[in-house]
């Protein structure tokens, strides 16, 4: 009995290992030719330390191409600013759907659910003709306002709520707090869990996102990273593959980062919120 | 008040029906859900309607007139062989990324579930592609997969056998495409499955082991598979709903090319929409991109009500 559970164990570790070998591999490929010189690239694409450091050298032909500082921040304050709003105009709208009686409750809960089929995707050809006509491409509005409203963090917030107690409310009202001053500081203390798992959910997608991007920002000044990143391909002649990974590497970083650093975070809000994509 | 419906509040028992109390709390509720009710006119409802009326004539951006055209679209849409082509790739790319990703996604989670070793090591080894940045990946990708200087084929050249030219020829880049997406996303399918195993009560595998479910497999066919029906609906659902949004990995690497091998269905409404800015007909083919995700979501729902017992 003891020796099938060994060799049932063996094969399950190798499986396991070489699996993710294979998942890994990208990014072990990444770090290294991101230090490789030209030369080195095109004759020896399977040693894994380069013979010659050239982390310098493309690191600083990275920065030097497509300001990579401007690319970071820009995604940093798009993801921020759609959260924000995200976050303060859904968790109003959740409560009154869950907590209050009121007569559109019903038409709103329609709209959530038909929201939820309709991905940019399909909203970005009228959204697009608007903001052109508004002479806003190329801007922060462009790039947030549209993603202003999710309708999934209204799903989310909502069935949260619905399993908060009714009497932690009817308590707070017969202290005298407004319905706004409940969802301030009743609600929104006792919903962390809902909204750090929206918060890994939207960034996520966010940060991510070329779609949208790409239709309404041609000016570099505005890319988030994974256009800039395109910008850098484009700019970047012929097969400049080190110089190509140390800007993945400096791109991919702060994501993989985050997610390493928060790992059950975001495992739990990916389970919460099965990150729609 | 006559419209409260089960779905959308708790029944209030306790409280005394006040009229006056009870307009008071519609106004609240209307003024807190008033921004998220006109954002959702605004950027879904409305956008929604204009893309079906513009399905249905010949505007393009940049000319200021336009007209209806009817079906013209539509018609035209039916003998386009671009269009025919990413429908048909699409639903070849989905065909092979959902299926291979749910399979390996539960696969690596029924490894990981039942091996004490390292589990958190392999959990983050599988997942970080999920976290990482597609874009970047996709260019890493791009070089791995290079004909001549990538590493895959070196490896390749080295026990001997030739390399493909993976992204580079009509007969191997929706395959090499279809890689990149299922190492994309078994990860995310993974953690799902991860949590569907955690929540199966232990007691039932004991139970089936009296009842007669000896070995794991038959334990796993009699508790496992059906206990995790429910997390395989959803996991199903969002991968073929993801698998037919590609399209990151297709403007970074070939742009639809070579020869339209590679053509999907949003690379194909962007270039047209957004480069050939034939609104009109872009539109028209969103419609049918639409269609497909609410038909695909109506299958989930009678799926769920007819096969999951929980």
């Amino acid at each position: 009995m003891t020796q099938t559970f060994t060799l049932g164990r063996a094969i399950r570790l190798t499986l396991l290992s070489l699996g993710a070998l294979i998942f890994l591999a990208p990014y072990i490929f990444m770090i290294s030719t991101a230090g490789k010189g030209q030369s080195e690239i095109f004759t020896s694409s399977l040693s894994l330390i380069p013979t010659q450091f050239f982390y310098l050298e493309n690191f600083a032909k990275a920065f030097g191409r497509v300001s990579m500082g401007t690319l970071l921040w820009n995604g940093v304050v798009v993801c921020g600013l759609i959260f924000v709003f995200q976050v303060v105009i859904a968790i109003p709208c959740a409560y009154a759907m869950a907590k209050l009686k009121f007569g559109a409750a019903r038409l709103l809960m329609a709209l959530v659910m038909l929201g939820l089929l309709v991905p940019i995707h399909a909203t970005s050809l009228p959204l697009y003709v608007a903001f052109d006509s508004a002479a806003l491409l190329n801007s922060y509005t462009a790039l947030v306002a549209p993603f202003s409203i999710s309708v999934f963090a209204i799903f989310l917030f909502l069935q949260f709520f619905r399993a908060m107690p009714d009497d932690l409310i009817h308590a707070a009202r017969l202290d005298g707090m407004s319905e706004l001053g409940i969802v301030m500081r009743v609600i929104v203390p006792n919903a962390w869990p809902a909204i750090t798992a929206f918060a890994i959910f939207s960034v996520v997608a966010h940060w991510n996102d070329l779609y949208w991007p790409l239709i309404v920002v041609s000016n570099q000044a505005y890319a988030t990273p994974p256009l800039g990143l395109l910008f850098f391909r484009a700019a970047e002649a012929g097969d400049d593959y080190g110089a190509l990974m140390a800007a993945t590497l400096i791109i991919t970083l702060p994501l993989v980062a985050a997610f390493l650093l928060a790992q059950k975070r975001f495992v739990e809000g990916i389970t919460m919120t099965g990150l729609k994509g | 008040m006559a419209d409260m419906t089960a779905i959308s509040l708790p029944v209030e028992k306790s409280r005394p029906i006040v009229n006056v109390s009870e307009r008071h709390e519609a106004r609240v509720a209307w003024m807190l859900a008033a921004p998220a009710m006109i954002l959702i006119i605004l950027f879904i409802v409305a956008p929604v309607i204009a893309v079906i009326t513009l399905g249905f004539t010949d505007f393009e951006l940049g000319y200021s007139t336009f007209k209806f055209v009817g079906f013209e679209n539509y018609a035209e849409l039916f003998g386009d062989r671009t269009f025919r082509q990413s429908l048909w790739n699409t639903a070849i790319y989905t065909a092979i990324v959902a299926p291979a990703s749910i399979l390996l996604g539960l696969g690596v989670a029924l490894l990981i579930e039942s091996e004490t070793v390292g589990r958190s090591f392999f959990r983050t080894a599988y997942f970080l592609p999920v976290a990482s940045l597609l874009v970047a990946m996709a260019t890493v990708w791009q070089y791995l997969l290079h004909p001549t200087i990538g590493p895959v084929n070196n490896l390749l050249n080295l026990i001997g056998l030739p390399g493909p030219n993976w992204l580079g020829s009509a007969g191997t880049v929706l395959y090499s495409l279809s890689m990149i997406g299922v190492w994309q996303t078994v990860g995310f399918n993974m953690i799902l499955f991860l949590a569907g195993l955690t929540a199966i009560p232990r007691d039932l595998y004991s139970a089936a082991e009296i009842d007669g479910a000896k070995s794991s497999i038959d334990r796993f066919f009699l508790v496992t598979l059906p206990m995790l029906g429910p997390t395989t609906v959803f996991v199903t659902t969002i991968s073929v709903i993801n698998a037919v949004k590609v399209f990151e990995t297709v403007k970074t690497l070939t742009e639809g090319g070579p020869n339209k091998a590679s053509e999907v269905l949003l690379f194909t409404i962007y270039q047209e929409g957004f480069v050939y800015l034939r609104v009109g007909y872009a539109s028209a083919m969103t419609v049918v991109f639409l269609a497909v995700l609410v038909v695909m979501m109506f299958a989930q729902y009678r799926l769920v009500d007819r096969k999951v017992h929980y």
